[in-house]
């Protein structure tokens, strides 16, 4: 188990261009392709690691360790994730310090930066279905719906925090659905 | 050699102070790495550590922590990024275990039950809301629009595997530029220094 969440973090770690919402669907293919969870516990998981502090994915990639193998896999997921950043940072210091300046590079990260932006839409897309935001018209859709729409809102035109939404989110939840 | 483990711990200390008053993704942390680095260690000046950052987002992997291993590489080499990444990791890595524990205990009360059924539509305004905040860096012109428009494309029906997207995008950035230098069409790539308030590692 400890070397399959390292092999998982690893390889998710070198690919986190763009870092945060970008690579939840690279977690979210290996976590069902192991059948370690439900997307919808997943998107549990995602929205504690968005209230934590510190970077979302190493913060994901922490709690998903600890789910399934404990303490050492939470130490483990962690450090293969940090591991692939730590060695590019090291080699680039060492031999490429003027990496940003390359043509190849920078046409490299032109391609990447809108691959970036697909990702999320993908993971956005994904989770709405997943979370009953799409799946039938009842008043409980609707209601899913209607934070939706208000969570986006104040995210984009009250400037609010993501943990200030979240922490909302879930007080209108207690008061609707239990 | 004293000297050398006592630095190498301020650099640990320092890292670690800063970690667990940043809420809200990596990206809250850059700020606060800058006053601590500059002003009050004056480990690196100004330039040096907006170079830093620009550096550290190109790299795959959270920007902060990347940021962190960078600072700790330039003012005491290999030991010092060390030292610097793992003190940025530890305040956050506990955290996030209490709660995962506190998570694993309640995650079947009703109450939480009912909390997280509203949070789940949250979390999905909280990811259009990161695209939303980085398409202006990412979607440049028509050409990328393209470009994200196709990889959505092919994420949701053709099922290609997100890792194999991202390797996809790099390799038709390259391409598509080359292409578009043999046309003669000139294209601005380093969108860097236009965009200060992004980063490809910004993880909102």
């Amino acid at each position: 188990m400890l070397w399959l969440l390292f092999k998982t973090f690893f390889i998710t770690g070198l690919v986190s261009f763009g870092g945060g919402y970008a690579i939840i669907p690279v977690i979210e293919a290996e976590v069902v392709k192991y059948g370690w969870m439900s997307t919808q516990k997943f998107t549990d998981i995602i929205a504690i690691a968005g209230m934590s502090p510190g970077p979302i994915a190493t913060n994901t990639a922490v709690f998903i360790g600890y789910q399934m193998a404990g303490i050492a896999g939470a130490v483990v997921s962690a450090l293969a994730m940090v591991l692939p950043s730590l060695l590019l940072v090291l080699l680039v210091a060492l031999f490429f310090y003027k990496l940003n300046h390359n043509r190849i590079v920078q046409s490299a990260f032109y391609g990447l930066r809108p691959i970036v932006i697909g990702l999320i839409v993908f993971a956005a897309v994904k989770f709405a279905l997943s979370n009953g935001l799409m799946n039938s018209i009842s008043l409980h859709t609707f209601s899913l719906l209607a934070i939706f729409a208000v969570s986006l809102f104040s995210l984009i035109k009250r400037n609010a925090h993501p943990a200030y939404v979240i922490v909302m989110a879930g007080l209108i939840g207690m008061a609707f659905y239990s | 050699m004293k000297k050398k483990w006592a630095f190498l711990f301020d650099i640990f200390l320092t890292f670690f102070k800063i970690a667990p008053i940043t809420f809200g993704g990596g990206y809250a942390m850059i700020p606060v790495i800058e006053r601590e680095a500059v002003e009050k260690k004056e480990w690196l000046k100004q330039e040096e550590v907006t170079d830093l950052f620009a550096l550290a987002g190109s790299i795959p992997g959270a920007i902060a922590i990347n940021s962190a291993t960078f600072i700790g590489y330039r003012i005491a080499g290999v030991a010092g990024a060390i030292a610097a990444t793992i003190g940025v990791m530890i305040p956050t890595f506990a955290i996030v275990v209490c709660l995962s524990i506190f998570y694993l205990y309640f995650q079947d009360h009703p109450k939480v039950e009912a909390a997280f059924e509203g949070i789940r539509p949250a979390v999905v305004a909280l990811i259009v809301f990161a695209a939303y905040k980085m398409r202006k860096g990412a979607v440049v012109d028509k050409t990328t629009f393209v470009v994200a428009a196709l990889s959505v494309i092919l994420l949701l029906f053709l099922h290609v595997h997100p890792v194999m997207m991202i390797a996809l995008g790099a390799v038709a950035g390259i391409l598509l530029i080359s292409l578009k230098d043999k046309l003669g069409i000139e294209t601005k790539v380093d969108d860097h220094k236009q965009n200060t308030d992004y980063f490809m590692g910004a993880d909102i």
